[in-house]
């Protein structure tokens, strides 16, 4: 279709709305069949909005009564095995509570979306944002990819299905998105049609792989495993396929971007995104809502005639190795922000990953790692100022502690 | 009866490294693995029933006077023996196999 009769067929409608609900708006445009979510700070408005649509009707799905987010999960891992769209939306403690199902769902192939509104994790006790419980999970086999705005969560939530469903993915998606900020954060966001996200996602086909029927009976998920036997060389075959489904979601995240910005007119970087990076010397890294007001310290620094550009990984699970080594070999020095912490490395997860993509590039640069917004602590401009001032500054070789930048606030 | 399936469910076009499922029957039954036998004293048994009520593999076969364990069945656990109100079931160690 071209680019005009899109528009025309498209009917932009504009709403100003929270994170949260731009989420619940996101859901309701990709229609599941059966929607979950316990409540919990700060996901409950999500919930909230998601109720509503449905006991207005104008979404045609069942909202599932569940005790705890236990049961969420092993609810709506029987709703896709039955062939069903599922979706729901957790943080902190609540992933915890739901830990045991959640990783097992990449395994079984189900291609589920369930928004992290990302929270720091107990304790000290706190309520607010933090992507400590995000990264927890990065090792469970959800794709994880983490919104800057508003808008964008709205997008990726629909582009989060038609990622999962691919036949060469078949993985659950976890869409990011900053607890307080971006949960709450109200603006004007811009609604695709229902008719073009219909078109879009297409119709649903869940279970194709591993469906319940008379004529192929079938027990899912037997034993496997074990030290003789057929057992390792199952499990082994079991996680190779995982495997090469997540590196087949690089490939396949790219294409759905592209196709969505051919549809809608909204591209969005669907891997890393590099900001005034070619001709920069020092690059901040960052990930989130955070990235806001680092663009807006990159942009002061730059009028300041300071050669200086931005990386923003979006998705994070896969990890978009090339991607982002391209990036880092354009650049010098990194300074590394994060919104959690790596306790094995006294730095931030996503210091680390970058420090395993800086070997790819060949380069020995000076890298340092920040760590700010914890808990709900503000990243302004201010601090993103100081982070370019210390990346500047920085040597190559080991930092004994990171930089915490809300240390004095 | 209408059918349920979907026409596109071609079972040889689903990679063999997806979703982990078994569609061979297993052999193996829980006997497999016992490490202690329940024995009966079949002149304490009283056929009150609370083994076969209990048993989580429903091992337990009934007989003219008392009940009776089907041993390639049974993985040995002893609920039956510790749940018996006559103390008619001991746990005897597997031996010589």
């Amino acid at each position: 279709m071209s680019s005009a009769a899109a528009a025309k067929f498209n009917k932009p409608a504009f709403v100003v709305c929270e994170g949260n609900e731009a989420a619940a708006i996101g859901v309701g445009l990709s229609r599941p069949d059966v929607v979950a979510v316990y409540p919990i700070t700060p996901q409950s408005s999500l919930v909230e909005h998601l109720s509503q649509m449905i006991a207005d009707g104008r979404l045609n799905a069942s909202l599932m009564n569940v005790e705890g987010e236990h049961a969420v999960m092993n609810g709506l891992q029987g709703v896709a095995l039955a062939g069903g769209r599922t979706f729901t939306a957790t943080c902190g403690p609540g992933i915890a509570f739901m830990f045991e199902p959640y990783v097992r769902t990449p395994g079984l192939r189900l291609p589920m979306v369930a928004t992290l509104v990302t929270r720091d994790l107990l304790s000290p006790q706190c309520v607010w944002g933090g992507q400590q419980d995000a990264m927890v999970v990065r090792e469970a086999g959800w794709i994880q990819m983490y919104c800057e705005t508003v808008q964008e969560i709205l997008d990726t939530t629909v582009m989060a299905y038609k990622i999962a469903e691919h036949r060469d993915v078949m993985l659950p998606v976890n869409v990011c998105h900053d607890g307080n900020y971006l949960s709450f954060g109200v603006t004007r966001v811009e609604l695709p049609d229902q008719e073009a996200v219909d078109e879009f996602l297409g119709p649903p086909n869940i279970n194709w792989h591993i469906a319940l029927d008379p004529e192929r009976p079938m027990g899912v998920d037997p034993l496997t495993g074990g030290a003789g036997g057929p057992g390792p060389r199952n499990f082994v075959r079991y996680r190779r396929g995982q495997c090469r489904g997540m590196q087949n979601a690089l490939r396949v995240i790219r294409e759905v971007h592209a196709a969505w910005g051919e549809r809608f007119g909204r591209y969005h970087a669907p891997l890393i995104e590099e900001y005034r990076l070619d001709d920069a010397d020092t690059a901040l890294v960052t990930i989130g809502s955070m990235t806001g007001a680092a663009k807006d310290a990159v942009d002061a620094a730059r009028e300041a005639g300071e050669r200086v550009g931005l990386i923003k990984v979006k998705t994070f699970r896969p990890f978009p190795i090339e991607a982002m080594t391209a990036a880092l070999a354009k650049v010098n020095r990194i300074g590394v922000v994060d919104r959690s912490v790596s306790f094995g490395w006294n730095a931030g997860p996503v210091y680390q990953e970058a420090l395993g993509a800086l070997y790819l590039t060949g380069k020995q640069i000076p890298a340092i790692s920040l760590i700010g917004g914890l808990a709900g602590a503000d990243i302004t401009a201010e601090h993103f100022a100081r982070a370019i001032a210390l990346t500047r500054e920085a040597q190559f070789g080991r930092a004994q502690e990171p930089v915490w930048l809300n240390e004095n606030d | 009866m209408q059918r349920q399936s979907r026409d596109h469910f071609d079972a040889s076009t689903i990679p063999d490294d997806l979703a982990p499922i078994a569609t061979v029957l297993s052999k193996m039954l829980p006997g497999d693995w016992r490490s202690l036998r329940p024995v009966i004293d079949r002149r304490k048994c009283v056929k009150c029933a609370l083994c076969w009520l209990y048993c989580p593999v429903q091992c337990v076969t009934v007989k003219p006077r008392w009940f009776e364990f089907d041993l390639a069945v049974c993985k040995g656990c002893g609920v039956c023996a510790q749940e018996c109100p006559q103390r008619a079931i001991s746990m005897v160690e597997e031996a010589g196999r």
